[in-house]
């Protein structure tokens, strides 16, 4: 089976400067009783962006009408706790390709990478330079680009190089799947349970 | 070459390994639930492909579950639905269900080591960040997503880099009243809740081998709490007379030679860590959180910080937690009105949790402000409480033992706290809305829990041991 392919992209960003936002944030544990992957967008945010009416929070940046783009920024260790998956199907579901912060918790970027949702990690520095620049303009449009690896403010061309696992790399770009290639090794597996 | 306990038993799981792609991982035994397992189920029915393992594959309803009257259609149409999918879903594939009713029901990480299905060298994986709890057996275990969990299930394998490696030595004798959950809330508290990101644990040092297997599996629980990918504890005495005689266990020679290679199971003396760190069991208090993630501990008696000790750009993602906590700067928390306690989770619902619970509740009773609720951690762990009398002793103090699952450390079923409520928690998260959209949850232990609930105020448990 294929999944998502990510490339390149160029678009105005969502800032949310908040540190440590952890998956209960993105969707929590009360939306996650369905049994399939879709839908989980119109909760991202839930308690943050609605509230306990489900009337929009004003000041939360998803009601904010001025920003608006494809890709989320934000504060450092995003996706810390619950392993949930589900809190980058909401991510994704809600239209957002990439996310970028200055770091991000182990499970959350996995998840994301499965997903085609692409974690962007880059320096403290740098991801104040990009909350400057919506803060300046926010409008302003960021570029990432996963061929070359780097990600950059357009305006003012600053950017900056970021890693990626190489094979994760190569699954995005063109689409292929992990399951898919354990398969491919199956006969070592079994190779692996004869000899214990 | 000298290695550390965790690469022992990572070679000892590698399938392939290839530069430039992650190691193929060999899977022992993978736990699933309810919540993060019918996605997977129906990405192999899209495959057209089986559980490659079903035997290496067991399954348990927790999250959803009610903690009353279980033996009751579930009223909540979606979770039932979704309790109701894992029982199908493990029918079609062929996979053991310890399901409501069943004598082994309960949480996921509290079944498992109880069962002896968990043990010392395995490798083990679960749709849940508290995975990394059967670490205390000197084990590989940690989270993953449900992509990752049809991984799994299709191969018996998964795909993973090899995390560094970090040793976390705590040497001392604790203070009285301070426990396991104490000692991972202080190192969270020191390191934050990103300090372990990206590496294994292994916690080491005389303060964790004078633990029970119990304790080990309250502090490995907490490993993800400070991102780290898993916590482990080298096997010892302590795991091996644990194990022994667990419904699961190896038996006979089998036995034996388990116990051969599990000897075998310790860091080497000049084993390379990527990072150490060394903590005193001396200094650590009874802890607390104040804030909305588990970094966010004090000591019981300490003040909570001031926005000004944090850097410029800390500052608003403090103020927002202290906010939402309805805490001030420089705040005491010790004497502060509660209205709920929660004894429970897979962090803290084993038999010696209630055990301890109990033995200091017997002859006092709760506050009138303070609703109690203590949840045990799986089917076994209620029927040992009660063939104890502990369901009694609870009862009579005004801790009502309820049935077996994951209940308010999350709220899933209908265990919430209410909007507002302060609630000291036995559980592993203070994130906002964890326990119930705004609750505010402080997370102790359950000595801690059980003292709170008693004065119906945050409360430091050192005063009842003055006698």
């Amino acid at each position: 089976m294929s999944t998502k392919i990510f490339k390149h992209i160029q678009t105005s960003v969502v800032p949310l400067t908040i540190e440590n936002i952890d998956t209960d944030q993105i969707i929590p544990a009360r939306f996650l009783k369905a049994t399939t992957r879709e839908g989980f967008g119109n909760n991202l945010f839930r308690d943050w962006r609605f509230d306990e009416n489900d009337n929009p929070k004003p000041d939360f940046v998803l009601n904010h009408p001025v920003f608006s783009g494809k890709i989320l920024v934000a504060g450092k260790n995003f996706g810390c706790g619950s392993s949930r998956e589900h809190a980058a199907w909401a991510i994704a579901d809600y239209g957002f390709d990439a996310v970028v912060s200055s770091f991000f918790a182990d499970i959350f970027k996995g998840n994301a990478l499965n997903n085609g949702l692409l974690p962007v990690q880059v320096s403290d520095e740098f991801l104040k330079k990009i909350f400057d620049a919506v803060d300046a303009d926010p409008h302003a449009v960021v570029e990432i680009d996963l061929v070359d690896q780097f990600i950059k403010i357009v305006a003012s061309g600053e950017q900056e190089t970021f890693e990626v696992n190489p094979y994760k790399k190569a699954c995005m770009t063109n689409g292929y799947d992990d399951i898919d290639y354990i398969l491919s090794k199956k006969e070592l597996i079994e190779e692996f349970e004869v000899s214990r | 070459m000298a290695k550390t306990l965790f690469d022992k038993i990572w070679d000892a799981h590698v399938v392939s390994s290839n530069e430039g792609f992650p190691d193929i991982l060999y899977i022992d035994t993978h736990f699933i639930h309810e919540v993060t397992s019918p996605q997977a189920f129906d990405g192999l029915r899209s495959r057209k492909l089986p559980v490659l393992r079903p035997k290496q594959t067991v399954a348990t309803a927790d999250h959803n579950v009610p903690t009353i009257n279980q033996h009751l259609p579930i009223k909540e149409e979606l979770s039932r639905y979704q309790v109701d999918t894992l029982t199908k879903n493990c029918k079609e594939f062929g996979i053991e269900l310890y399901g409501l009713g069943h004598p082994f029901q309960g949480i996921v990480h509290v079944i498992g080591p109880e069962l002896g299905i968990t043990l010392p060298g395995g490798t083990y994986v679960c749709g849940d960040s508290h995975t990394s709890t059967h670490g205390a057996f000197g084990a590989i275990a940690f989270g993953i997503g449900t992509s990752q969990v049809e991984q799994v299930m299709a191969t018996q394998c998964l795909l993973q880099s090899r995390p560094k490696r970090m040793k976390i030595e705590v040497n001392g004798k604790l203070q009285k009243g301070v426990g396991a959950k104490d000692i991972i809330l202080y190192i969270i508290s020191q390191i934050s809740a990103a300090g372990g990101t990206g590496y294994a644990v292994e916690y080491a040092g005389d303060t964790f081998r004078s633990l029970s297997m119990e304790g080990r599996m309250t502090v490995c629980n907490m490993s993800i709490e400070m991102g780290a990918r898993c916590g482990l504890i080298a096997p010892d005495e302590t795991t091996i007379e644990y194990v022994k005689g667990r419904e699961f266990a190896p038996k006979g020679e089998d036995w034996d030679k388990a116990v051969v290679y599990w000897k075998t199971l310790y860091s080497d003396d000049d084993a390379q860590f990527d990072k150490v760190l060394s903590f005193k069991a001396e200094d650590i208090e009874p802890m607390i959180t104040y804030g909305t993630n588990p970094g966010m501990g004090i000591g019981v008696t300490q003040h909570v910080p001031e926005t000004l000790s944090f850097e410029q750009k800390e500052q608003g993602s403090y103020k927002k937690a202290l906010e939402y906590m309805g805490l001030h700067d420089d705040e005491q928390l010790l004497g502060k009105p509660i209205d709920y306690v929660f004894i429970g989770s897979c962090t803290n619902s084993r038999i010696e949790d209630l055990r301890q619970v109990a033995e200091f509740v017997k002859g006092k009773h709760k506050a009138d402000n303070v609703t109690v609720w203590v949840v045990p951690g799986s089917k076994q762990v209620q029927e040992q409480a009660i063939r104890e009398g502990l369901d009694v002793i609870l009862g009579e103090a005004g801790f009502p033992l309820r049935e077996p699952g994951c209940s308010a450390c999350l709220a899933m079923n209908e265990d919430k706290i209410p909007a507002g409520k302060y609630c000291v928690s036995t559980s592993n998260r203070n994130f906002e809305g964890r326990q119930g959209p705004n609750s505010r949850t402080f997370l102790a232990s359950p000595l801690t829990a059980a003292a709170s609930a008693i004065n119906g105020y945050v409360t430091d448990i050192r005063e009842f041991l003055i006698v």
